[in-house]
């Protein structure tokens, strides 16, 4: 089939009379699969929530400053292990609520984890917007004040981790670094609490 | 000459201010010109500005050399953004709407003397904000997300810059109603002129998004309300991002433009092309959510339908152009006789004509780099694995550097010698540049991307943490790919000092040049303007160029699908072997 006559001109010319033709064979095959890919591209996002294991649906919710604050002090004097270069280690329970706060330059306070493990993060701030950003494993949540950003989430390889501050937050920004310690499965296992069954 | 000339219509006596093109017959009006060929030179002004930031950044970036001190990195970073992303570009564009409205179509300019007033606002403001940036009193990056805060100053540069673009904008929209309420052309306006039409558009919505951002935040800097950092990053975003979209479609209309002049490309289909057109202005406002998708104010409904511009329908429109802008090349040069194999059209081409080189660099780049990169990392969950890492600036630099500025720049070689009426200074240097900026641009948006998937940080001063807490090591090929990141950013920053140099010298100290009687082969005066090729064909031979079809576009875009295929898959890949988190 041939596509209809008419004159070709470039792009510089103003077309006069009717213009308005269907598209030839082969751009019409390409808008075709274009748009089917289109749809896959947008189809993998829902499929995702469904499927995949890694999402940033989380529990939304705002949360004033000093209320997160106060809320984090009692999570770490609720769990406190240990203190590594003035801060605190906390180690939470399988399935607790973790609280870390993002303040100008330092994530507070430093995480015990084990491997395998849900634990429901709470992200936030108390000054301006902060980068939650995981080193190896390259997760990265965006950490603003006034909202708490409540993940489940699921250490699954053990290791030493440091939570890089990746969004811009001041002269000492590339100064702000974490520290998460996720621990085998197998000595979590032989902790107390696993020998109850 | 089988150009068409524009109906030269005299009606209203201002054709004593006008002259007409001897070599594309465009009738051109004095003041519209002028207007274009100040606000190109601010651009390039400005442009060296933020190259000059540019180098510096890329040199500290590389960890080996690491020039700038912390303090100074954030704050060269800030004026880089600004200079680049708003003032270089958007004075650009400006002169193409100058370009694209009444000179494309032929008319006179609406109201010089507010034009002019437009060019004052934006220069004053853009001058505000850097110096108060340099002042030190704004070390708040770009992005100025509250509550850091900046000095009053700062805010204010941008809203005049804001209001005197808005000015632009609208005597844009004048012309078009002017052009054809007296008839200075007859039909539809040209695809170009159709194409900027939709980048003036967006970049209405854009300034709205940009007033109902900035001025709440100015006032706050003075002391008077609130601004909520979740709404500020989603409201300034609208702003943000959709700035870049009136670079898409500027850029893709320069395409058609540099096609046109540089190679005869034509328009394979009027009605695609302009629907696509059009789709950008329905959807690509909606790519603010982009920047939102791991922020804790936003839902995944509302994350899942804006990232996707509505079901990828403002992507759509890219692949849809992605297609008919080399098909109309391809096409084109088949018409003037390069018909043999898939690819005589492309060997064939004029390489050694920086118009042209540029041009199609520009749509290789922005395409097959920038195109995937944007759309996988824009992707929900996908961009958990990229968010604030190097990835993102990989991607844009590719998009708005290597595809928009690099489109901007190859423009500037026709439009010296049809705008300026001067010759192209070191015409040798001149078609080399779009291959040198290319190279340093692909070199240093490559090296950021991988850096990035290690989980390398945009926008930050030292990723040795000298005064952290904690150490971090990052794996050594982190340090090759930052040293990948300051030798293509010098390269590419060399790049485009030779361009300033070619740019600068060729419209202050050039040689004018006699349009009217061009001698074939002239130094300094590229292909298309010394013969341009046919911009209209006859019937017989366009219905014999349909039959044909595009035979090497079609391979072309179905490697790109096969690339983006594959890039997409394997980041979803990847995103699964990460920690589990919902």
């Amino acid at each position: 089939m041939s596509p209809s006559t008419h004159e070709l001109q470039s792009g510089l010319i103003a077309p006069r009379g009717i213009w308005w033709r269907p598209a030839g064979r082969q751009e019409r095959t390409w808008i075709i699969i274009a748009f089917c890919w289109c749809l896959v591209l947008f189809a993998m996002m829902p499929f995702w929530h469904i499927k995949g294991g890694q999402n940033p649906t989380g529990m939304r919710s705002r949360v004033k400053p000093e209320a997160f604050m106060e809320r984090t002090l009692r999570f770490v004097e609720e769990y406190k292990v240990d203190e590594v270069n003035g801060i605190p280690v906390v180690a939470p329970p399988p399935g607790a609520d973790v609280y870390l706060l993002a303040q100008m330059w330092s994530w507070y306070p430093a995480l015990r984890l084990q491997e395998g493990v849900s634990y429901t993060f709470h992200l936030s701030a108390l000054d301006v917007n902060h980068g939650f950003s995981l080193y190896p494993a390259n997760l990265n949540i965006q950490v603003i004040p006034g909202y708490d950003y409540g993940l489940k989430i699921t250490p699954n390889k053990p290791g030493e981790y440091r939570i890089v501050c990746n969004e811009f937050c001041g002269i000492g920004h590339h100064n702000m670094l974490g520290s998460i310690v996720v621990e085998p499965a197998r000595v979590a296992d032989a902790r107390p609490e696993g020998g109850l069954r | 000459m089988s150009v068409e000339a524009f109906p030269l219509s005299n009606l209203f006596g201002w054709r004593g201010r006008a002259r007409t093109c001897p070599v594309t017959g465009l009738v051109v009006n004095r003041e519209s010109e002028r207007l274009v060929r100040w606000n190109g030179v601010v651009a390039i002004v400005f442009l060296l500005l933020g190259t000059i930031a540019a180098l510096l950044l890329a040199l500290t970036r590389w960890q080996a050399v690491h020039l700038l001190a912390p303090i100074w990195f954030y704050r060269i970073l800030t004026l880089h953004g600004m200079n680049m992303l708003i003032f270089f570009i958007l004075f650009f564009e400006m002169a193409i709407l100058y370009f694209a409205g009444p000179v494309m179509l032929g008319s006179r300019q609406p109201a010089p003397k507010t034009a002019w007033t437009g060019f004052v606002l934006m220069l004053a403001g853009a001058l505000m904000t850097n110096a108060t940036i340099l002042a030190g009193r704004a070390d708040v990056l770009f992005t100025s997300y509250v509550p850091l805060k900046a000095h009053p100053l700062f805010y204010l540069g941008i809203i005049l810059f804001a209001v005197g673009a808005l000015i632009a904008v609208i005597l844009f929209f004048a012309a078009l109603v002017i052009a054809r309420r007296e008839k200075s052309y007859e039909g539809s306006m040209p695809l170009v002129t159709f194409g900027a039409l939709t980048a003036a558009i967006i970049a209405v919505i854009t300034l709205l998004h940009g007033a109902a951002i900035y001025i709440p935040t100015f006032l706050w800097s003075i002391g008077i309300g609130e601004v909520d950092p979740q709404v500020y990053r989603m409201v300034w975003w609208g702003l943000g991002h959709s700035s870049q979209q009136i670079n898409v479609a500027a850029m893709v209309s320069v395409w058609y433009l540099l096609g046109a002049l540089t190679v005869g490309a034509v328009v394979v289909n009027q009605k695609i092309s302009r629907w696509a057109f059009v789709l950008y202005v329905l959807f690509i406002s909606m790519a603010s959510a982009h920047h939102l998708l791991v922020d804790p104010g936003l839902g995944p409904a509302w994350k899942i339908w804006n990232t996707s511009y509505a079901m990828y329908l403002a992507v759509l429109a890219s692949m849809i152009h992605g297609f008919t802008v080399p098909a109309g090349v391809e096409m084109g040069m088949r018409l003037r006789g390069f018909v043999r194999g898939s690819f005589e059209w492309l060997r064939r081409a004029p390489w050694s004509d920086p118009g042209f080189s540029g041009f199609w660099l520009s749509l290789v780049i922005f395409g097959f780099m920038g195109g995937i990169t944007g759309v996988t990392q824009g992707t929900e969950q996908i961009n958990i694995i990229v968010h604030n890492t190097l990835r993102v600036p990989g991607h844009f630099h590719v998009t708005v550097v290597g595809g928009t500025a690099l489109s901007f720049m190859a423009l500037t070689y026709y439009l010296i010698p049809l705008v300026y009426r001067r010759r192209v200074r070191f015409w040798r240097l001149a078609k080399w540049q779009p291959f040198l900026f290319a190279a340093g641009i692909v070199l240093l948006s490559m090296s950021m991307t991988f850096a990035g998937s290690f989980g390398v940080p945009r926008r930050h001063a030292d990723i040795t943490f000298p005064q952290a807490p904690f150490t971090l090591e990052f794996p050594p090929v982190v340090d090759l790919l930052m040293a990948g990141i300051g030798i293509g950013g010098s390269l590419a920053a060399l790049a485009v000092l030779m361009f300033v140099a070619i740019a600068v010298g060729s419209v202050f100290f050039g040689r004018p040049l006699d349009l009217a009687n061009l001698k074939p082969g002239e130094v300094g005066v590229p292909q298309g303007v010394l013969r341009l090729p046919p911009q209209t064909y006859p019937a017989e031979s366009s219905e014999r160029a349909h039959g044909v079809g595009t035979p090497g576009t079609v391979i072309l875009v179905f490697v790109f699908l096969a690339v983006f295929i594959l890039y997409y898959f394997t980041n979803w890949k990847i995103l699964s072997m990460i920690w589990k988190m919902g």
